[in-house]
C-alpha cells in the first residue's frame, strides 16, 4: 500500500503529470505515491519525468486502459 | 535542470491554452519555466478585481477598455464565429476536463513558473502595474527575457 494516493482519472494532458508533480513535492522523502488515472499517453510520460527527476518508480501497471502508477519520493 | 522560456505575445485562448499547457508540462517535470507577456499576451495577466490607481489619458482609456481583463474572457484565433466557437470551445473544454486558462494560471504559479510582464507594453498600452495579478513576478525590459533565454535549451513565441 502506497502512502497517498490520487485519482487522476478523466484528466487529460499535462493534468495527471501537474497533480502527480504537486502532490509529490507536498510529501516528505521516503514516501511512495499511487497515481491511478486512465490517460493513455500519461501511462510512459509520469514515469519518464518521475526517474529524470531523480524519483524511483516502484511499478506501473495497466488494467484495461486504468493504470497505475507508484513512485517513492526519493529527493 | 532544463530550461524553458516563453514569448507570450498572443491574447488568444487557444494560444494562451498551447502556451499553459507546455509551461505546466515542463514545470511538471522540474524544468525552470519563464513566461514573458508582451503586446497582446500582456492583459491577460491583468486583475479584474484591481483598478488602476492613477488617471489614464484617452489612448490609456480605450486601450483599458478593449483589452481583455485577464484570462477569462479571450476568444479563439480561429473560428470564433462572433463568440458562439470560443463558447462551444469553452462547453468542450469543461466537457474533457481541461482546466481554464486561469486554472493552468495558478498551477503554473504553484510549480514554480515566473511570470514577467513587458514594461514596454505596458507604456505603450497605458496599464499600470496595480492593475496585474498576483501571480505577477517581475515588470521586466527584453533584457531580463534575454538573460533567461540564453540559459534555456527551450524558447517558443506564441
Amino acid at each position: 500500500m502506497a502512502d497517498e494516493t490520487i485519482d487522476v482519472k478523466g484528466l487529460s494532458c499535462p493534468q495527471p503529470l501537474v497533480e502527480t508533480t504537486k502532490k509529490l513535492r507536498k510529501m516528505e522523502i521516503g514516501k511512495t505515491l499511487e497515481i491511478i488515472g486512465d490517460h493513455g499517453p500519461s501511462k510512459k510520460e509520469i514515469p519518464d519525468s518521475m526517474a529524470k527527476q531523480g524519483q524511483q518508480v516502484l511499478s506501473v501497471e495497466d488494467k484495461d486502459g486504468i493504470w497505475q502508477i507508484v513512485v517513492r519520493k526519493v529527493r | 535542470m532544463s530550461k524553458l522560456t516563453i514569448v507570450m505575445f498572443s491574447g488568444d485562448l487557444d494560444k494562451s491554452m498551447a502556451a499553459m499547457i507546455i509551461a505546466n508540462g515542463a514545470a511538471a517535470s522540474g524544468w525552470d519555466v519563464t513566461i514573458f507577456y508582451t503586446m497582446w499576451g500582456t492583459p491577460l495577466l491583468r486583475d479584474p478585481n484591481k483598478k488602476a490607481p492613477k488617471p489614464k489619458d484617452t489612448m490609456g482609456r480605450m486601450f483599458g477598455m478593449m483589452l481583455p481583463n485577464g484570462p477569462d474572457n479571450l476568444k479563439l484565433s480561429k473560428m470564433n464565429m462572433l463568440g458562439l466557437g470560443t463558447s462551444m470551445m469553452k462547453g468542450r473544454m469543461s466537457a474533457k476536463n481541461v482546466k481554464t486558462i486561469r486554472g493552468m494560471m495558478e498551477d503554473a504559479k504553484e510549480l514554480g513558473v515566473k511570470f514577467l510582464i513587458c514594461d514596454l507594453t505596458m507604456n505603450i498600452m497605458g496599464l499600470q502595474k496595480e492593475e496585474f495579478s498576483d501571480i505577477v513576478d517581475d515588470f521586466v525590459g527584453v533584457g531580463t527575457y534575454l538573460d533567461a533565454a540564453e540559459k534555456a535549451e527551450v524558447n517558443l513565441f506564441i
